[in-house]
């Protein structure tokens, strides 16, 4: 007669500059599932976990902005085989947070459908301009830089890589703050993620409370863009808006409706973190 | 004389008849401001008081608004695209047709000189609108969706810089696209704007499609904050648009911005030295630096760095400085007493930063606004005259020794509007243009324009593109 | 010999080390000194300055001793008021016809020579035919280059051509024709500038006349940076001539503003800056009476030489 096997039990970390670290603050939280059973004790990031994200994320930036976009293009896509490779453990956490299995199903084809975009970008957003003189004259897109995302809270996995893949998909690095009430599939994701090639840095995951941490990344002055997709307290959203234009940030403001996160996204959130580069030269 | 000095070439001010008083432009009728509020505008050439023009307040600006939401549900919203472009295309050709009188008093009213006006300023403006005429029924066709549609009415503060060219970068793709317009131009420059009125009015453009209403900060931000505005697009500091940005937080508002700048023009040892001296001299001096996109920042190689000045002041020492008027004028006047001391105060800064300062010989007029072409050699990055926006005849001279130094220099801003690139190897400009942070690349030329070209910034220089089918976006839902 | 030009190699390094040209700009610039407003006292001093500068020439095949004798007279009798010219430019032949009039008048004598216009003769012909020209009367010769020799590359041919007829030339004045039309870049206009300005060239010369393009206002801007920058390196002032297509009043302004502002007022002077031109003179001299006596002109007034 066996006895049942004790399991060995994951520690959720945080995912910074491509490594699991502890909250510098030393502050844990518990999740429970739907049913309020324990799942785990996540790291309750803080305003100095939030600042080294920003570090980590403005050093991946120029290797990852400067990859071909070939290159970026199959590194999501590898993220969806990793993905599709452990389709079991994500589907059990996010039946543990209430979720469909279906949202997994989603989640995976999300980044298949971003990692095709990497390199078509340029030819969607770009233009040859006519310009009236003897000029070469091209309009490139490029990333914005650092994008500080507070993610969904629900769907937690799909909400999170509608997301940050757009965000990165163009070559952006992101800080990420996860689903506060879910952030358990976020910390999977990021081992995912430091499993696919992708630089570290280039995601950095943070769990924690968005209220807390959030503020510090919309005023942080090395923080390009701010995405408050997942802000569902308007009067947070606001500030954080208004903070985020001390430096001018661009916003992305929370939708005005309930976002169908199931449905084919668009291009608009991978234009929203894009700029656009002219450049001019005298044909002669 | 025996001397090939150029006589006096002045343009005439008769093109232009002025009014002592202009009111507001609302719902189609030039109209007195409710509380019959006014402020002067004059010539900064001469300081002689052009006009009197009103000042719109709170309630007057509620009326403009009101006026143009009625225009947009009743009119210019439901019209098809093809007739919008139909009045596009005659405000384009009225601006052709008047352009003398729009150029002549643009200078009297800017202080530019009447070669830019003319040559630069109301030309570009007349194609402005010829390129969005085109867009106006051809939408689907922009790679925004089946059927992008307007945002509503859109709220317009704009500089003293370009007035006339602001305005139809502000105005021609609001129109296109279905938008209908209240815009503020800035209080030292709303004469052009006020034409541009009675050009609306020669187009039969229907009423309330665009509203003008002048007046200072205070009328700009009650624009800003008013409830019915669906979007607002700014042109001016980047403090004023951040304030703009604090504003609007939290409402559903959209906003683009064009702020300021703080531009490095890069000078290879192997760049075409001849015309590079043209580019610096144009990336600074031209608009008397009132350019938020201006080289203003020169990064020169040091292993060409002694050259390279002497042949530029010798070129600035030719520079004619003077009567806006006069066709030969290559620098006009500073557009106001307030630009005037800051920018003598932060050039004051320079030179007790330690900076080295250089004028050419210039004799300024006595009445006006006047500043000489400066140069500040010895910069450093640290100086306040490399880090804050002069918006003035100033350039800041720094030295580089290798690609990567020169990168790095210029992306070491807060601003991010535009950058120059001189040297004749193609594989350099192309390489160093993918790293700099700036929307506006100028290699081996500066300071060109064109409205099928997406112009605007990275980081504090703003959001938003104007401009091509860029500049679309910013109007389409 | 400048230490440039030791050899071939160190020729050619020395010329495709200067700095590049960029053509919209140099035509941008050319474009914005055009719009310089030239009026009364000024267009006056201009005017008066241009016919002194014009060398006033007469290349035709069909050309004869009694039309080169009626340009001479031309020349020396421009009409009301006005300055004589700067020069009468004539073929070789006809330089004896010339001199016989413009002999201790003040109005020098040019000559083309060199197996004008192409110059593709053997060097002892071109040499030759400088020599006869300078015998006969001539104070300037106005030689052309060997395009086919500077396009294949061989600099040390053109410029040891150029030292050569320099030294057939004795007193006389060399002017060097680049046939800019055939040298097709502003690059290559840089590089025979500084060639003919290193070999001894009093004076650079866009063109012959019978090319085109001709003289333009870009090829004349390089010209006259290229003036510019050698008589800061050197100290010694060269001159430049633009010749072929400059035929009004209007064109000749577009000229004096560029050289005003480009290689200064030194070069305001029938000593460092001329005119090839046949039937620009008769405009100027329009022109001219148009600013004094208030009203316009016509053809008939002005004689036909």
């Amino acid at each position: 007669m066996h006895e049942v096997r004790v399991a060995v039990r994951k520690t959720y970390k945080l995912y910074i500059g491509g490594a699991f670290p502890r909250s510098e603050s030393g502050r844990t939280y518990q999740v429970t599932s739907t049913d309020g059973a324990f799942l785990a004790n996540a790291a309750l990031g803080s305003r100095k976990d939030a600042r080294d994200a920003v570090i980590a994320a403005r050093k991946a930036f120029p290797g990852w902005s400067g990859a071909t976009a070939y290159n970026r293009g199959q590194i999501l896509y590898r993220v969806a085989e990793m993905l599709e490779a452990r389709r079991a453990q994500f589907e059990a956490e996010v039946a543990a947070a209430g979720e469909s299995p279906d949202t997994v199903t989603e989640s995976i084809d999300r980044w298949v459908w971003y990692a095709g975009w990497a390199d078509k970008i340029a030819q969607v957003c770009g233009a040859a301009n006519p310009v009236a003189g003897p000029y070469f004259n091209l309009s490139v897109p490029e990333p914005t830089g650092v994008v500080a995302v507070i993610a969904p809270s629900t769907p937690s996995l799909l909400g999170l890589v509608s997301v940050v893949a757009p965000a990165i998909v163009a070559g952006n690095t992101v800080v990420v703050i996860a689903s506060e009430r879910h952030p358990l599939p976020a910390i999977t994701l990021a081992e995912v993620l430091a499993t696919s090639d992708l630089p570290g840095g280039v995601v950095n995951v943070l769990t924690g409370r968005p209220a807390e941490i959030a503020p510090w990344l919309a005023t942080h002055a090395d923080v390009n863009a701010l995405d408050l997709s997942g802000v569902v307290d308007p009067q947070l959203a606001t500030d954080l808006e208004r903070d985020a234009a001390g430096t001018l940030k661009r916003v992305i403001r929370p939708a005005a409706t309930p976002v169908d996160w199931a449905a084919e996204p668009g291009f608009d959130r991978i234009r929203a973190l894009l700029e656009t580069k002219t450049v001019w030269h005298p044909r002669g | 004389m025996n001397m090939f000095e150029y006589a006096p070439a002045p343009e005439s001010r008769s093109v232009v008849s002025l009014q002592s008083s202009y009111g507001l432009f609302i719902d189609g009728e030039f109209v007195d401001p409710r509380d019959g509020g006014t402020m002067k505008t004059i010539s900064p050439a001469t300081e002689e008081t052009l006009a009197e023009v009103a000042v719109a307040t709170e309630a007057d600006v509620d009326i403009a608004v009101a006026a143009a939401r009625r225009a947009y549900d009743t009119v210019w919203g439901p019209m098809p695209g093809r007739d919008r472009a139909k009045y596009l295309f005659r405000i384009a050709r009225l601006i052709q047709e008047r352009s003398r009188e729009l150029a002549v008093l643009e200078t009297l009213d800017n202080g530019k000189p009447i070669r830019e006006s003319r040559d630069v300023d109301v030309p570009l403006a007349a194609a402005h609108f010829f390129y969005y005429a085109g867009w106006a029924d051809k939408l689907a066709h922009a790679g925004f969706g089946a059927d992008p549609r307007p945002l509503g009415v859109v709220g317009q503060v704009i500089p003293w810089n370009f007035p006339l060219l602001m305005l139809a970068w502000k105005i021609a793709p609001a129109l296109a696209t279905g938008n209908t317009v209240v815009l503020k131009p800035a209080e030292t420059t709303p004469l052009t704007a006020l034409l541009f009125a009675d050009i609306c009015r020669q187009a039969d453009l229907p009423a309330g499609v665009v509203n003008i209403v002048t007046g200072a900060g205070e009328t700009g931000a009650a624009l800003v904050r008013h409830p019915e505005i669906d979007k607002i697009a700014f042109t001016g500091s980047t403090a004023v648009g951040r304030n703009i940005a604090q504003a609007i937080a939290g409402t559903r508002k959209r906003l683009t911005l064009e702020l300021g700048g703080k531009a490095a023009n890069i000078v290879f040892d192997d760049a075409p030295i001849d015309q590079a001296v043209e580019g610096i001299v144009n990336g600074i001096f031209f608009n008397q630096g009132h350019v938020c996109c201006a080289g203003s920042r020169l990064l020169v190689q040091e292993s060409i760095a002694d050259e390279l000045l002497d042949a530029l002041k010798r070129r600035v020492s030719q520079l004619r400085v003077g009567d806006p008027l006069d066709k030969n004028t290559d620098v006009g006047a500073i557009n106001s007493a307030e630009q005037l001391a800051r920018i003598s105060e932060l050039s004051s800064a320079g030179e007790a930063e330690g900076a080295t300062r250089w004028s050419p010989a210039c004799e300024l007029p006595s009445q006006g606004f006047w500043f000489a072409p400066t140069i500040f050699t010895g910069v450093s990055q640290a100086h306040r005259i490399a880090r804050e926006e002069v918006f003035g005849p100033v350039l800041s001279v720094l030295t580089f020794r290798t690609p990567a130094e020169a990168i790095e220099k210029a992306n070491n801003t807060q601003y991010g509007l535009s950058a120059g690139i001189w040297t004749e190897k193609g594989s350099r400009i192309l390489a160093v243009a993918d790293k700099l942070r700036a929307g506006v690349v100028w290699a081996n030329t500066f300071n060109k324009f064109d409205p099928t070209s997406p112009f605007g910034g990275y980081k504090e220089s703003g959001y938003g593109r104007e401009g091509g089918r860029h500049g679309l976006e910013a109007y389409c839902a | 010999m400048p230490e440039q030009v030791h050899t071939e190699s160190s020729l050619r390094r020395f010329l495709h080390g200067l700095p590049g040209v960029d053509t919209v700009g140099a035509a941008q610039r050319t474009a914005m000194l055009g719009t310089r407003s030239i009026k009364t006292t000024a267009k006056a001093y201009a005017i008066d300055l241009a016919i002194r500068m014009t060398d006033l020439t007469t290349l035709e095949g069909a050309d004869t001793p009694g039309k080169v004798r009626a340009l001479c007279q031309k020349a020396l009798h421009p009409g009301a008021g006005a300055p004589r010219v700067a020069a009468v430019c004539v073929y070789p032949s006809m330089v004896a016809t010339a001199h016989e009039v413009l002999r201790g008048s003040g109005v020098e004598l040019a000559s083309v020579a060199t197996a004008f216009p192409s110059g593709q003769a053997p060097l002892a012909v071109r040499l030759a035919d400088t020599a006869a020209a300078v015998a006969d009367g001539a104070t300037e010769i106005d030689m052309v280059i060997n395009r086919g020799a500077f396009l294949a590359g061989r600099y040390l041919e053109v410029f040891e051509e150029i030292q050569a007829v320099k030294k057939t030339c004795g007193p006389a004045h060399l002017k060097v024709i680049m046939e800019t039309g055939e040298l097709a870049t502003l690059d290559n206009v840089r590089r025979a500038s500084w060639l003919c300005m290193l070999a001894g060239a009093d004076f650079i010369k866009t063109s012959t006349g019978k090319v085109t393009p001709a003289a333009t206002l870009p090829v004349t801007l390089v010209m006259l940076e290229a003036v510019r920058d050698f008589a800061a390196a050197h100290g010694r002032t060269i001159g430049v001539k633009p010749a072929g297509g400059i035929r009004t009043t209007k064109d000749a302004m577009k000229y004096l503003v560029l050289v005003n502002e480009t290689a200064g007022p030194d070069w305001l002077d029938p000593a460092r800056f001329r005119f090839g031109a046949s039937t620009l003179l008769n405009d100027l001299l329009m022109q001219r009476t148009k600013l004094s006596t208030g009203h316009y002109g016509g053809p008939d007034y002005f004689s036909l030489d």
